[in-house]
């Protein structure tokens, strides 16, 4: 086929991209090196919207040994050990084939953990659906789930803590974000740079078919309604070669034979070879012959845009070959010495002994298109006047309930039960809690992680978003007891050419890095997902954020259920009674209107640093962060867990006693104390500058309100466990 | 005591199984799939997982790995044998323990922890524990056994139930069914009792910190047995 702008436009490259190329290359390209700038140039592999925005956030620290630009983020837990650990999203392959999409975004990330090294620990995942009354939902979330279980209960790694949520703004463009954390000696991690000249190149793995071509190209698109037609660009995951191309790359890790290992994700063998040489500053000449292929007469084009998976690409030491091949052929996979690295500083490939490309690598890597896109700035919209009378009529029990069953709050044991979340047998905290916690097998510490987004208040106003999803991230890591670390960010929005959508990610990012930055909670890794949206209706901004936290004692870990009656319950942070955004306002009173609640930065760092440190002193029975739903909500499920009760104290405050319970205002969480530790506790409190007001104390059974409102554990239960199963089973 | 731990390829909890018997006294050695003999052992442990990816049927391909002969004459000279979830499946495919196990009824993984109630002590697994009702851990996506009427009545009449699901009273009502398994079996022995599968993971239940510590009785049982 001769290559024209035509053939360039229907790659999803743009007229003066392709104008670029021909510039560059001072020549036009075949149609094999136009699909290789397609799949290095388009959005999800060159990051050409985002580069000049990303290169704001905070991605540095004395914890920090690896920031982005590698497989995954490396971060330190001491004693030589380090935490490896990545987001990604796989939106659009969830949305079109909702097992294979999530299933083998589940698969890509465990690679890019493995492929420096580290053996993955714990599975986490953020996943978004549509309204649960559109006709879609049900088999999507279905779908997802069943893939993300398969996956990652084959390969035996636990998924230890996940998010799901429900919005409108879901119903075309559903989002799938998987998360994976691996453990590392510090001295054993493995790069992609390759060095030296006349190293092989080593295939291993899968063989490749035709599956996933323009995988990369399609995430970088816009959904229209032929969308069910790209089914075939979905790639097909296969965990159980991932379990053994896990254990066989260890293996081959333990010795020092490998130089460079890139795993072939998005784009396949293009972007695994390319960037390996691109890092390494080199030229790479591959026979592609060589590859290993599932299928007969696969062309150049196709073998170098399939996106088959289970597959890693690695530059070998000279000499370590057959020492190498006896590992993978023990393993059942395939082995093949498909090329070499050059001194030219191009990528050139072979087949049937003829060059069929030859580009510089440059041109495929620094040369690829930066945006500074045109955005636009969010005001921060006015308050709502919410007149209390309104009010009035509500029955505290009533919200209780219809907040407690909202699919945004009720609880989603129903999904994770479907996931292996025990094997390895070091996951000491499960779903369902604050944060997933492991334990470092064999040693007394422990590592957390969690996964959240906010996406109501991000699309409200998305700086103050962007800060809140950093600082709930970090809430949920203190409320364990971790020592919060490091982030790993996914970024999802819909089109960066829209002003408004770019507008949204570009405030995002500046309130995840101020957050970040403030808080010592760098980003080590992240990526971004575009053009989440169907014509011209995108979601609503959700950067979704992976939070990691080290627990030096893991016996010092703290759990959410209620423990013990008669000790006490306070909340610490201070209570404004802010009610815009919140899920009451939302589902109870149906106002979408005002802001988003306040990010004071000074306070969460202050609240939350002051909880490790009584957690540290042995001091806290319980606790739980205060997030959607406010107070009450907060305390139900602290009492569902711990099948206990409580009886809160008169109200004295002069708030609305509903603006008290059900307000969203940040930096909070719920603390269960001792009587005989109260006092302690408050001097330590008030020499820190928190606020903390006492709620009331733990009974045997029943929430009691005030005097009017009782609400029995069994009705708790009820309204948080019943809907999702219903649900699914109507 | 000496324990072997097959490892096929797809096992993964053959690290979960090395710790729990190593952790109880047992010196335990991982064997490979491929290899032909077995080490000295007093006890052989087929551990959970997805052996070759479940694929063509749970189990199937594993029974035949070239380790399983060795391993089926062990069992057949009278050796401890015990298979853990996916180790049952593969017991079942060599027809050292009768029945099958079907996908769960309701077509999904299930990942919790349950009751069983072991039936009869008159066995080397079970002798000696002083309770009957434990809370172990169950992950498992075809634990549903089933097995036909003829076999049931086999089955029963040489006291052949090693565990039933049950609630943590002992009650054995279908709602303590979590798969679908016929009388709520979660667990058999073969006629001369030295061969064992479960679905449940004891692996998983030996420290307070996990999911509960009844495994850890289990394991502290089992190898006073042995010895």
């Amino acid at each position: 086929m001769l290559v024209n702008e035509k053939v360039a436009i229907e790659h999803g490259l743009k007229a003066d991209e392709y104008k670029k190329i021909c510039e560059l290359l001072k020549r036009t390209p075949n149609l094999t090196e136009l699909g290789i700038f397609s799949a290095m140039w388009n959005e999800h592999c060159s990051y050409k919207s985002s580069r000049l925005h990303l290169k704001k956030l905070p991605t540095s620290g004395k914890k920090v040994i690896q920031g982005p630009g590698e497989n995954a983020g490396v971060i330190d837990i001491e004693d030589g050990d380090a935490i490896v650990f990545k987001i990604e999203s796989h939106n659009h392959p969830s949305f079109i084939e909702p097992y294979q999409g999530a299933a083998t975004g589940v698969g890509g990330i465990m690679r890019d953990v493995f492929t420096m090294g580290a053996r993955p620990i714990a599975n986490l995942n953020s996943i978004h659906f549509g309204s649960p009354q559109h006709k879609k939902t049900k088999n999507l979330l279905r779908g997802v789930v069943h893939g993300i279980g398969g996956y990652g209960n084959c390969m035996g790694v636990p998924t230890i803590a996940g998010q799901t949520s429900f919005d409108s703004s879901y119903n075309g463009n559903i989002l799938v974000n998987a998360m994976t954390l691996g453990l590392v000696k510090k001295n054993k991690i493995f790069y992609s740079k390759a060095a030296g000249l006349n190293k092989p190149v080593i295939y291993v793995g899968s063989k490749t078919g035709r599956d996933g071509i323009h995988g990369a190209s399609m995430a970088s698109a816009s959904f229209d309604e032929k969308i069910e037609e790209k089914k075939p660009t979905v790639q097909v995951g296969d965990p159980f070669t991932e379990k053994l191309l896990l254990e066989a790359c260890l293996e081959l890790m333990a010795g020092d034979s490998i130089i460079a290992i890139q795993d072939m994700g998005a784009a396949g063998l293009t972007s695994s070879s390319i960037e390996m040489a691109s890092k390494g500053s080199l030229g790479i000449e591959i026979n592609l012959n060589k590859v290993p292929c599932r299928e007969s007469k696969m062309t150049p084009y196709e073998i170098m845009l399939s996106e088959s998976q289970e597959r890693m690409l690695i530059v070998l030491e000279n000499g370590k070959e057959e020492m190498a091949k006896k590992i993978f052929d023990k393993w059942n996979l395939d082995f093949a010495i498909i090329g070499k690295t050059t001194n030219t500083k191009n990528i050139e490939l072979f087949f049937d002994n003829e060059q069929v490309a030859n580009i510089p690598v440059n041109t495929l890597v620094e040369n690829s298109p930066m945006y500074d896109r045109k955005w636009k700035k969010a005001k921060l919209p006015k308050k709502n006047k919410i007149k209390k009378e309104t009010y009035s009529k509500l029955k505290i029990k009533d919200v209780l309930k219809k907040i407690l069953s909202n699919p945004n709050i009720c609880s989603k044991e129903w999904i994770w039960q479907q996931y292996d979340h025990t094997v390895m047998g070091d996951t000491i905290q499960k779903p369902g809690g604050n944060s997933g916690v492991v334990r470092v097998h064999g040693t007394n510490k422990a590592v957390a992680a969690s996964v959240d987004s906010s996406a109501v208040y991000c699309w409200a106003h998305p700086l103050t978003g962007g800060k809140q999803v950093v600082a709930e991230s970090w809430r949920n890591l203190i409320s364990v007891g971790a020592t919060p670390i490091a982030i790993t960010n996914c970024l999802n929005f819909g089109s960066p050419e829209n002003e408004e959508n770019m507008g949204e990610f570009v405030e995002c990012v500046q309130g995840i890095g101020e957050a970040s930055k403030y808080l010592n909670f760098p980003v080590v890794s992240g990526n971004v997902s575009f053009y989440n949206q169907t014509k011209e209706i995108g979601i609503k901004p959700t950067p979704s954020i992976g939070g990691v936290g080290l627990i030096k004692d893991y016996k010092k870990m703290v759990t959410m259920d209620f423990k013990e009656k008669d000790n006490l319950v306070l909340v610490i942070g201070k209570t404004e009674g802010h009610i815009d955004q919140s899920i009451f306002a939302r589902t109870i009173l149906d106002e979408k209107n005002g802001p988003p609640p306040e990010v004071n930065l000074f306070n969460e760092k202050n609240n939350g640093e002051s909880l490790l440190n009584l957690i540290e002193k042995d001091y806290i029975k319980s606790a739980h962060d205060v997030s959607l739903g406010g107070i009450i909500t907060a305390i139900s499920k602290m009492s569902i867990k711990g099948n206990k009760g409580i009886k809160l104290n008169k109200f004295k405050n002069l708030m609305n006693e509903i603006d008290y319970l059900f307000a969203e205002d940040q930096g909070r969480y719920i603390i269960e104390v001792k009587q005989e530790d109260l006092k302690d506790v408050i001097k330590i409190l008030d020499k820190n500058s928190v606020h903390h007001e006492e709620l009331g104390f733990i009974t045997e059974k029943d929430i009691i309100i005030n005097e009017k409102t009782k609400v029995t554990i069994d009705e708790l239960k009820s309204f948080n466990t019943n809907w999702l199963t219903n649900y699914m089973s109507s | 005591m000496k324990s072997s731990v097959i490892t096929f390829p797809g096992s993964n909890c053959d690290r979960d199984m090395d710790v729990a018997l190593t952790k109880f006294g047992f010196k335990n050695k991982m064997v490979w799939h491929d290899d032909n003999e077995l080490p000295k052992s007093d006890l052989v442990v087929l551990p959970g997982g997805f052996s070759y990816g479940d694929y063509l049927r749970c189990g199937s391909m594993a029974s035949k790995s070239k380790i399983m002969q060795s391993v089926i004459n062990f069992a057949k000279s009278g050796g401890l044998v015990m298979g853990i979830c996916n180790g049952f499946q593969i017991l079942v495919e060599t027809g050292l323990v009768p029945g099958v196990l079907l996908r769960n009824k309701y077509l999904e993984f299930i990942c919790k922890n349950v009751f069983i109630k072991l039936d009869n002590k008159d066995n080397p697994y079970f002798k000696n524990l002083d309770k009957d009702i434990f809370e172990f851990h169950i992950a498992h996506n075809e634990g549903n056994y089933f097995c036909t009427q003829d076999q049931l009545k086999e089955i029963e009449d040489n006291n052949q139930v090693a565990i039933y699901y049950c609630n943590n009273k002992g009650q054995t009502e279908d709602q303590f069914n979590p798969n679908g398994s016929i009388k709520n079996i979660a667990g058999i022995f073969n006629k001369e009792k030295n061969v064992l599968g479960m679905m449940p993971h004891p692996e998983r239940m030996i420290d307070q910190s996990l999911s509960g510590e009844d495994g850890s009785l289990f394991f502290k049982n089992l190898i006073n047995n042995i010895k």
